[in-house]
C-alpha cells in the first residue's frame, strides 16, 4: 500500500507528480491512500510523503478532456476526488483512452457530476457574492465581502470579479482563501472568519425593499427559489432574511387582490380625453397619397393584414410620368415600409440605371400591399398572393393610378399584369407592347425583377436580364 | 403632493415592473471593465441570476420603471391612467445612482428600464434613453442594459436606444389582433410591429459584413417580447402561432409568456383568478421545442387548440404520432433523437459522444437521462424494445403525472 500525501486541499500539480510516478511503476488504484497535508489520516501520517519523481520518464500520455475535467474535479470537496482521478488515469492507460468522453460509465459519471457541481459553484460564487463598502482614503472605492463557495472556487473565480470591478478595490474573504484587488493585481491570503468582514452597508436596505417588491405573491413558488438558491447560501445574502414572511403572507396578499372589488376609476383617468378613433372609414374614396399611405394601414379589404408587419404603399413623385407595379411587398419591404428596397429592388435598380430611367422621377408600388407568406421553421417564405387578394387589393392600385394618372404603368410579373389588366396577361407575348388601359394611360409588361434572380441558368439568366433593361427602356421612351 | 423618499419609490417602481416576465442578462456583447474607467462587465454568454424572488423567478437586473404615471388606459395593466395605484418618478440620477450601487454590491448583472407613458412617447422614450447615455457615457457602465422600445416612439430615438442598450424589448401584450383594440386603445398593433420591424433592420444593418465598419452595435442580445396569458380568451394554438410570426418576422431571442396574473385594483373587464401557471409553463415548453427541437409549430398544435395541461407537448406528439415510434438510440439521427420524449439537448448530445465508443444499454442511457420509465416506450436499445408497449392505448395514462403532484403549481 502507497500513502501519498498532497501538500494542500487544491494540490492538482501534487496529484499529477505522484499519479505519474505511480503510473510509471504501475501501482494500481487499490493500492494507493491519497491524503491531504493537515487534514485527517493520521494512521498514516508517517507513512507518506510525496512520492519520489519515477525514475525513468513515464511513457504514456493522456486526452487533453480528461486533463480539464481533473482540474475541476481537484476543487470539489469530497474526499473520493484524488482517487476517483487516479482510478481513471488507470484505465486510460491501460485500454480504455476515451473513457472521459463516456459520459454513461460510473467513473467518468462521478467525476463529470463532481466537475458539474464545481462548475455550478463558481456560478454561485458570481451570484451570490454580496460586496459591503468600507471606508476608503485613497479617493479608490473599497469594498469586503464575505462568502462561503460550495466548492474550493474561490481563486479561480477570482479573475471574473477583477475583470468586473477593475476599477474598485475589493477583498472576497472565505474560509478556504481570500482574494484580494487593488486594482491592479489579484493577490491571495489565507482564509478568514466572517467577523473579519463589515456587517452592514447602507444600501443593503435598498436591495431588500427591491427584492420585496419584485416578488409576485400570486406565483408563490418556494420550492423553485430554494431549489436556483440552495439554503446553505442564505446566511450571507442580506435579502433571504424576508423570505419566511414574503411566503407566509403571500397566500393572503393574493386573495386580498382577487377578492378586492373594482375601485372606480380615478379623477385622472376621468378628465383624460377619450382616445381619438382612428378615422379610417373603409369605403372612403383616397384622393391624395397620403390618404393612400394612412388607408393601406388600415385595410381590412383581405386578411393578409394580420401577418404583416404593416401595408406598404406605393413611393414616388405624385405626378410620374411612369408608374411600376409590382406583386407584393417581400420581406425586407414588409420590416422598412417602402417597395422594393430589398433584393428584387436592387435587380431593379440596377437594370433601371443600365436602361437610363431615374428611379426617383417614377412611381414604384405593387399590386398587393401587404407580404403574403408563409413560415418554414424560423423564416418567411413568399407566398403568390391569389386572384381574390389581387382583386381586394385593386381598390389601392387603382386609387394610386387615378391621383398620379401616370402615361405608362408597366406590370413586373404575372401578378402585376392580372391587377393591371384584369385578366391573365402572358409576359413572353406581350412584352414590348403599348396596351391600351380604359383611363387612356398605357400597359406594359415584362418579368419581375425576383424572376431573374431565379432564372437557373446563368445564360438565360443574362438574356432575360438583358430583354428586361430594353423593356424598362421601351417603357421610359414610351413615357416620354 | 408629498415628496417621496428614494427607498418608497423604489418600493412603488419596482412594484409596477414585476409582471414583465423579462429579466435575462444573457446574450450579446463580451466586455469589461479592465481598459475603463467604471465597472461592469458581460461575458456574451449565460447571464447571471443574482438572486430568486419566492416566486421562483430571477432576479438578475434592477427591473423598475422610470415612472409609473401613464397616460394609457389598458385595463391589464397595474399601471393604467385608471388605476388607484399610489404613483412615483425617478429622477435619472436617481436611477443611475441605484444602478451603480447595487451593481458595485453585486446584486446585479445591470439594469432593465421602462416606463408609463408621460408627457408623450418621444418624450417618454427620451428619459429612458437619458438614463442608458448616462450610465454609459458619464460612467463608462459596462454592464448589461436592457431598455423597453415605446412603440410610438420616433425611430431616431429607437435607433438611439439600440446603441446604448444590449437588449431591447417592445411587448406585443396581447395574442389576439383584436384585443389591443378593446383592452388597450391608445396602443396600435401596427406602430408595435413597425417599431420591432425598425429594431430588425437596425440589427441586419449591425451585422452585415459589408457594411460593417459604418454600421455601430445594435442591441447585440437582441429583442424580444412578452404576450399576457389568460387575458383575452385566445388559444394556445392562438398563441403559439403568433410567436412563430414574431420569431420570423423580427428575429426575436425571446417570447415572454405572462400568466395574466390578479394585480392591485384591477380592472373589471378581466378575470379575476389565480394566474395560469401550468399552462404558462406548457407554452414555453412549446415554445422550446419550436427553437431548440426542429418542431413546426403546426406540428405541436392547430390553430384552435389548446395544450394539453396533464403532459408536456413533446409527449403528447408523441403519442399522436406513435408510428415514430421507437426510436434506436444507437443509430437514429440528432434530429430524431431530439424528437423522443424525455430526452433534452443535453442528454442528446451526451448520447451521440458515447455512441461514438460504445453500444448504449439502458444502464448507459440511465446515467445519461431524468428518468428510465417514461423513456422506454420511445426507445429502442442494444439490450431493449418496448415490443407491443409502444402502442398501447393506455399509455398516456401510464406517463402522465399523477394529479396529486400538478397542484404544487
Amino acid at each position: 500500500m502507497e500513502v501519498v500525501r498532497l501538500e494542500h486541499v487544491t494540490d492538482f500539480a501534487g496529484w499529477r507528480t505522484a499519479a505519474r510516478s505511480l503510473r510509471a511503476r504501475s501501482v494500481p488504484p487499490e493500492a494507493v491512500i491519497w491524503t491531504v497535508e493537515g487534514q485527517g489520516r493520521d494512521l498514516f501520517s508517517d507513512g507518506g510523503g510525496p512520492p519520489a519523481p519515477a525514475a525513468q520518464s513515464a511513457n504514456f500520455t493522456v486526452p487533453r478532456d480528461f486533463m480539464e475535467l481533473a482540474e475541476d474535479v481537484a476543487l470539489h470537496r469530497s474526499e473520493d476526488r484524488w482517487a476517483l482521478l487516479y482510478r481513471m488515469l488507470w484505465r486510460i492507460t491501460t485500454g480504455e483512452p476515451n473513457l472521459a468522453r463516456i459520459a454513461s460509465d460510473p467513473n467518468t459519471a462521478r467525476a463529470r457530476s463532481y466537475a458539474r457541481q464545481v462548475s455550478q459553484a463558481a456560478h454561485k460564487m458570481k451570484a451570490f457574492v454580496r460586496f459591503r463598502e468600507i471606508p476608503s482614503d485613497t479617493g479608490v472605492e473599497a469594498y469586503v465581502a464575505w462568502f462561503e463557495p460550495a466548492h474550493r472556487v474561490a481563486e479561480r473565480t477570482a479573475p471574473f470579479f477583477a475583470r468586473r470591478f477593475a476599477n474598485m478595490r475589493f477583498s472576497i474573504l472565505t474560509p478556504d482563501v481570500c482574494v484580494l484587488w487593488d486594482t491592479q493585481q489579484l493577490a491571495f491570503a489565507p482564509g478568514a472568519t466572517p467577523d473579519q468582514a463589515p456587517s452592514f452597508d447602507e444600501l443593503e436596505d435598498f436591495w431588500r425593499t427591491y427584492y420585496a417588491s419584485i416578488f409576485n405573491p400570486a406565483r408563490l413558488n418556494p420550492s423553485m427559489m430554494q431549489k436556483e438558491m440552495p439554503k446553505r447560501y442564505w446566511r450571507n445574502l442580506p435579502e433571504a432574511r424576508l423570505i419566511p414572511e414574503l411566503i407566509a403572507r403571500a397566500e393572503a396578499r393574493t386573495e386580498e387582490m382577487v377578492a378586492q372589488a373594482p375601485s372606480e376609476p380615478n379623477r385622472r383617468a376621468l378628465r383624460r380625453h377619450e382616445p381619438e378613433p382612428s378615422g379610417i372609414v373603409d369605403g372612403h374614396h383616397p384622393s391624395t397619397l397620403e390618404e393612400i399611405r394612412a388607408g393601406v394601414q388600415a385595410c381590412r379589404r383581405c386578411d393578409l393584414w394580420r401577418d404583416a408587419t404593416q401595408g406598404v404603399p406605393g413611393e414616388g413623385p405624385g405626378q410620374a410620368r411612369l408608374m411600376f407595379v409590382g406583386e407584393q411587398p417581400g420581406d425586407q419591404e414588409d420590416l422598412a415600409g417602402q417597395p422594393f428596397v430589398g433584393p428584387a429592388g436592387q435587380v431593379l435598380n440596377k437594370a433601371l440605371d443600365e436602361a437610363g430611367v431615374p428611379r426617383a422621377e417614377t412611381y414604384v408600388t405593387n399590386a398587393v400591399k401587404h407580404f403574403k407568406h408563409e413560415m418554414r421553421g424560423k423564416r418567411r417564405l413568399h407566398k403568390t398572393p391569389d386572384t381574390g387578394e389581387v382583386t381586394a387589393c385593386r381598390w389601392w392600385i387603382d386609387h394610386e393610378r387615378q391621383i398620379v394618372r401616370p402615361r405608362v404603368v408597366v406590370a413586373l410579373g404575372a401578378t402585376a399584369a392580372l391587377s393591371v389588366f384584369g385578366k391573365p396577361t402572358a409576359i413572353a407575348k406581350f412584352r414590348q407592347q403599348a396596351i391600351q388601359l380604359p383611363d387612356q394611360s398605357q400597359g406594359v409588361v415584362t418579368y419581375h425583377p425576383s424572376y431573374l434572380l431565379r432564372v437557373p441558368d446563368a445564360a438565360a439568366k443574362a438574356k432575360a436580364y438583358a430583354m428586361f433593361v430594353e423593356d424598362l427602356k421601351y417603357a421610359w421612351a414610351l413615357a416620354a | 403632493m408629498a415628496v417621496l423618499d428614494l427607498k418608497r419609490k423604489l418600493a412603488i417602481l419596482s412594484d409596477a415592473a414585476k409582471y414583465d416576465a423579462s429579466c435575462a442578462s444573457s446574450g450579446g456583447s463580451k466586455r469589461d471593465s479592465s481598459n475603463g474607467k467604471g465597472v461592469g462587465s458581460t461575458d456574451g454568454g449565460m447571464g447571471i441570476c443574482h438572486a430568486y424572488a419566492p416566486d421562483g423567478r430571477c432576479i438578475s437586473l434592477l427591473k423598475i420603471l422610470l415612472t409609473n404615471f401613464c397616460t394609457y388606459d389598458c385595463v391589464y395593466c397595474v399601471n393604467r391612467v385608471s388605476s388607484n395605484v399610489p404613483r412615483a418618478r425617478f429622477s435619472v440620477q436617481e436611477v443611475v445612482d441605484l444602478t451603480l450601487g447595487f451593481y458595485k454590491r453585486n446584486y446585479i448583472e445591470g439594469l432593465f428600464l421602462s416606463s408609463g407613458i408621460i408627457k408623450s412617447p418621444d418624450y417618454t422614450m427620451e428619459q429612458l434613453v437619458l438614463v442608458a447615455k448616462t450610465l454609459r457615457e458619464v460612467h463608462d457602465f459596462r454592464g448589461y442594459i436592457h431598455l423597453k422600445v415605446i412603440p410610438e416612439a420616433s425611430p431616431a430615438l429607437v435607433n438611439e436606444a439600440g446603441l446604448y442598450a444590449d437588449r431591447v424589448s417592445i411587448n406585443i401584450e396581447l395574442p389576439k389582433d383584436e384585443s389591443l383594440v378593446q383592452f388597450a386603445p391608445e396602443k396600435d398593433l401596427g406602430d408595435i410591429k413597425k417599431a420591432m420591424g425598425a429594431v430588425r433592420l437596425s440589427q441586419d444593418a449591425s451585422k452585415d459584413k459589408a457594411i460593417k465598419a459604418r454600421a455601430p452595435k445594435f442591441a447585440p442580445a437582441g429583442q424580444s417580447t412578452q404576450m399576457i396569458v389568460g387575458a383575452d380568451g385566445a388559444s394556445d394554438g392562438q398563441i403559439l402561432r403568433r410567436s412563430e410570426s414574431l420569431y420570423g418576422a423580427y428575429k426575436l431571442r425571446r417570447v415572454y409568456y405572462s400568466a395574466f396574473s390578479p394585480i392591485p385594483d384591477s380592472s373589471s373587464k378581466l378575470p379575476l383568478s389565480k394566474p395560469p401557471l401550468i399552462r404558462e409553463h406548457r407554452l414555453y415548453q412549446a415554445d422550446w421545442l419550436m427553437r431548440f427541437y426542429g418542431f413546426e409549430r403546426a406540428e405541436i398544435i392547430g390553430e384552435g387548440e389548446d395544450l394539453d395541461l396533464a403532459i408536456d407537448p413533446k409527449l403528447a406528439w408523441a403519442l399522436r404520432n406513435r408510428g415514430e415510434f421507437p426510436v434506436d438510440l444507437n443509430v437514429a439521427d440528432r434530429e430524431r433523437l431530439l424528437r423522443v420524449p424525455g430526452l433534452g439537448v443535453k442528454a442528446v448530445d451526451r448520447m451521440l459522444d458515447v455512441r461514438r465508443f460504445k453500444q448504449l444499454r439502458l444502464e448507459d442511457v440511465k446515467r445519461l437521462t431524468r428518468g428510465l420509465e417514461k423513456l422506454k416506450p420511445f426507445i429502442v436499445t442494444a439490450d431493449w424494445t418496448p415490443g407491443p408497449l409502444t402502442d398501447r392505448i393506455d399509455l398516456r395514462d401510464r406517463l402522465a403525472p399523477k394529479p396529486e403532484q400538478l397542484s404544487l403549481f
